[in-house]
């Protein structure tokens, strides 16, 4: 729309002139911090997207669903509305970004061909005089064009629709070329003869991770993420990603996180050329270890959280204490190399071992207001109480939530007549009907 | 009576030795981690829980599904160990405070969350492995005797403490007890109505405490008081009071 129709549209439109540069350089710096963050290849694709190759690198954000939507949280903290897609191809990703009303959108593998077929011919990569006269033939979706004949579409148009659609559907490859900073800390090997033995892998890849070590040693630094790309002779790239949880330059402990991930390279018809590059790297001083005359020596447990981390599949976390009384917030997950501050929970009260993830509705036999229920119903069966404990009274936190104003909760430790101890709570004090629904509840076991 | 005459004997002695050697522990010093409870002691090779092995705890009665005092047993061995300790499950439904009452700070434990039982055991392996850990801990429903053999191989190379809670979604299933395992000792725990108090309340927790097998040794049944605040066990003071027949019957089930 010329900037004249669009003046004569919106009364006092603001006027901002158009800087591709600008937008180019600030796109770039974008790229080589989704570099660092989310892949190992990932490049510009101008003027207004980013492409990744996130095969191999998504377990490290919790796989692929968390992993966009962290993208496009993260775009948004910094005032950034963006799309993201992930399918099996450059092209269906392209599309399916610029022409859903979706943030995040995931495609299976091989589900290419359906969901392309209603989308705009505009998201198919191609001039835009060319959409404009495939429109006026009466072209509309990408699915109309894909199932005309290609030979009078090509004598018209010239071979790039044909080509744009193969991109599209993975019929043709479309490598992507990484981006690179002009500080990275890179070794590769070519080989003469292209390799497919996981034993030749292995042996290279060692050498790869002792000839990088060296190379961080001379700057001093340390790896945080490493990246192994294997290009092979099919021209098809294939990266593997690792992360560490503190800056690394043990030549034993990357070549380990390395090899657990060899298994998973697929050389296909030969590997020509292995790279290895230090992603983030940050500043490693050497310190000296304690002597293990003065104190006694504990044991870094940071490879072994890098090496479970790298797998996939599990969580690694600590717990430490919130200051809190509500026993359900009063736990919270800490990073597992968080630092170490001693902190604990006050252990006056008796705390059951097992917390049920929400408590559970029981039926009570129980003097009100402050006797421990006679006897209980909890998942059909009846217990006699023998023994019991309390009130404990816990209040609601009313800064967090309104309707915790005056909440209350009552717990009792009570034993069955067989040992079994459990830990239930009546919500509210009873005697006021404001402060809960005077039911009760079982929330954990006691050992 | 017998015992007595074991540590006196020098030719016993020096069978004990080789067979030691043959087992191929005899290379490295193989120490144990006491009870400090001198009845429960005297059952266990070396007179405590064998360090560089595989210790198997299931709960009794419900505690096969919740896993409550197995958790909390191994709670309080953990916290007399030293260094880090990691724990793998596949359902985080620990509430770490009660471990924090048996002397395990929560600035030594390491939680593992796995998606499923196989990456636990690859994880539990694996921190086997490593080495240098005060214990590691593992939440499982099966031990096929495969993979319990390659664990205590695992433990036995780097002379950790391996401990795992065997704990079933369904009380009919806590029968797979029965099979064999390559671990060291196997435990199950059952609770027991606590002491009983001067005054209404509830006394310190006490359980049944069965060692169901141990290697080179025998297994017994003892009346415990639950883990205190170091993580020590006692044996029941109070011997007047046995268990009812509710938990007799059921420690013989």
């Amino acid at each position: 729309m010329p900037a004249a129709k669009a003046q004569a549209l919106v009364q006092g439109l603001t006027m901002i002139n158009a800087d591709p540069v600008a937008d180019l350089a600030t796109l770039e710096r974008l790229t080589l911090w989704a570099l660092s963050q989310y892949s190992p290849v990932v490049a510009m694709d101008p003027p207004d997207g980013i492409i990744m190759d996130t095969e191999g690198a998504d377990h490290l954000q919790g796989g692929e669903e968390l992993m966009l939507s962290g993208l496009v949280n993260r775009f948004r903290g910094r005032g950034l509305a963006a799309r993201a897609a992930i399918a099996d191809t450059w092209g269906a990703a392209h599309a399916l970004a610029r022409s859903t009303d979706r943030e995040t959108v995931i495609i299976g593998r091989g589900e290419t061909a359906t969901a392309v077929n209603r989308l705009p011919l505009s998201s198919l990569r191609l001039p835009a005089e060319t959409v404009q006269s495939l429109r006026t033939l009466g072209f509309a979706t990408v699915g109309d064009l894909a199932a005309t004949p290609r030979a009078p579409l090509t004598l018209r148009f010239g071979p790039e629709i044909g080509r744009r659609l193969d991109q599209m559907f993975g019929r043709v490859a479309e490598p992507i070329d990484p981006i690179r900073p002009a500080d990275l800390v890179e070794v590769q090997k070519s080989f003469a003869e292209p390799i497919g033995a996981p034993e030749t892998i292995e042996k290279y890849v060692s050498r790869l991770v002792r000839q990088l070590c060296l190379e961080l040693e001379k700057r001093g630094l340390g790896v945080r993420r490493a990246d192994l790309i294997v290009h092979r002779v099919d021209n098809t790239l294939q990266s593997h990603r690792a992360g560490t949880a503190k800056p690394v330059r043990d030549i034993a402990w990357l070549t380990k996180l390395f090899r657990d991930r060899i298994e998973r390279i697929e050389p296909g018809f030969g590997i020509e050329k292995l790279s290895l590059a230090a992603i983030i790297a940050e500043p490693l001083i050497e310190t000296q270890s304690a002597s293990s005359l003065i104190e006694e020596q504990v044991t870094d447990v940071t490879p072994l959280i890098d090496v479970l981390g790298n797998r996939g599949g599990q969580r690694i976390f600590r717990v430490a204490p919130v200051a809190s009384d509500v026993p359900e917030r009063s736990v919270q997950r800490i990073a597992p190399t968080a630092d170490e501050d001693g902190a604990t929970w006050p252990l006056h009260w008796p705390r059951p071992s097992r917390l049920l993830a929400r408590p559970e509705a029981i039926e009570v036999i129980a003097l009100l207001p402050d006797h421990p229920p006679v006897s209980f119903t909890w998942r059909g069966k009846r217990r006699r109480v023998k023994r019991a404990d309390g009130p404990e009274r816990i209040f609601g936190e009313w800064w967090k939530r309104s309707s915790e104003w005056i909440a209350v909760r009552d717990y009792f430790v009570v034993e069955d007549d067989t040992g079994e101890r459990f830990w239930i709570f009546r919500s509210g004090d009873g005697v006021d009907a404001e402060t809960g629904s005077h039911k009760w509840f079982l929330h954990g076991v006691f050992a | 009576m017998t015992a007595a005459v074991a540590i006196s004997n020098p030719v016993l002695d020096e069978l004990r030795e080789k067979i030691a050697s043959l087992e191929g522990a005899g290379s490295r010093k193989r120490s144990v981690l006491p009870f400090g409870v001198p009845e429960l002691d005297a059952q266990l090779p070396g007179g405590g829980l064998a360090y560089g092995a595989l210790h198997e705890v299931a709960g009794g009665g419900n505690g096969a599904v919740d896993g409550a005092a197995a958790a909390l047993f191994i709670g309080g061995i953990a916290a007399r160990t030293t260094g880090k300790v990691v724990w793998c499950l596949t359902r985080f439904d620990l509430f770490f405070p009660a471990l924090a009452q048996v002397g395990l700070h929560p600035d030594r434990v390491i939680f593992v969350e796995c998606d499923k039982e196989e990456t636990v055991l690859a994880s539990f392996e694996e921190a086997l492995r490593y080495g240098g850990l005060g214990a590691v801990v593992a939440e499982l429903v099966r031990l096929p005797m495969t993979a319990s053999r390659r664990l205590q191989l695992a433990a036995e190379k780097s002379g950790t403490l391996g401990l795992v809670i065997r704990r079933w979604r369904r009380q009919t299933e806590a029968s797979d007890f029965g099979m064999p395992t390559g671990a060291a000792t196997r435990w199950r725990i059952s609770v027991l109505p606590s002491e009983p108090l001067p005054v209404p309340g509830l006394g310190r927790a006490r359980w049944l405490t069965e060692l169901m097998r141990v290697r080179a040794g025998e297994g017994g049944e003892f009346i415990i008081g639950a883990c205190d605040g170091q993580g020590r066990i006692c044996l029941s003071s109070n011997a007047a009071d046995r268990p009812d027949q509710a938990g007799r019957s059921f420690a013989l089930s």
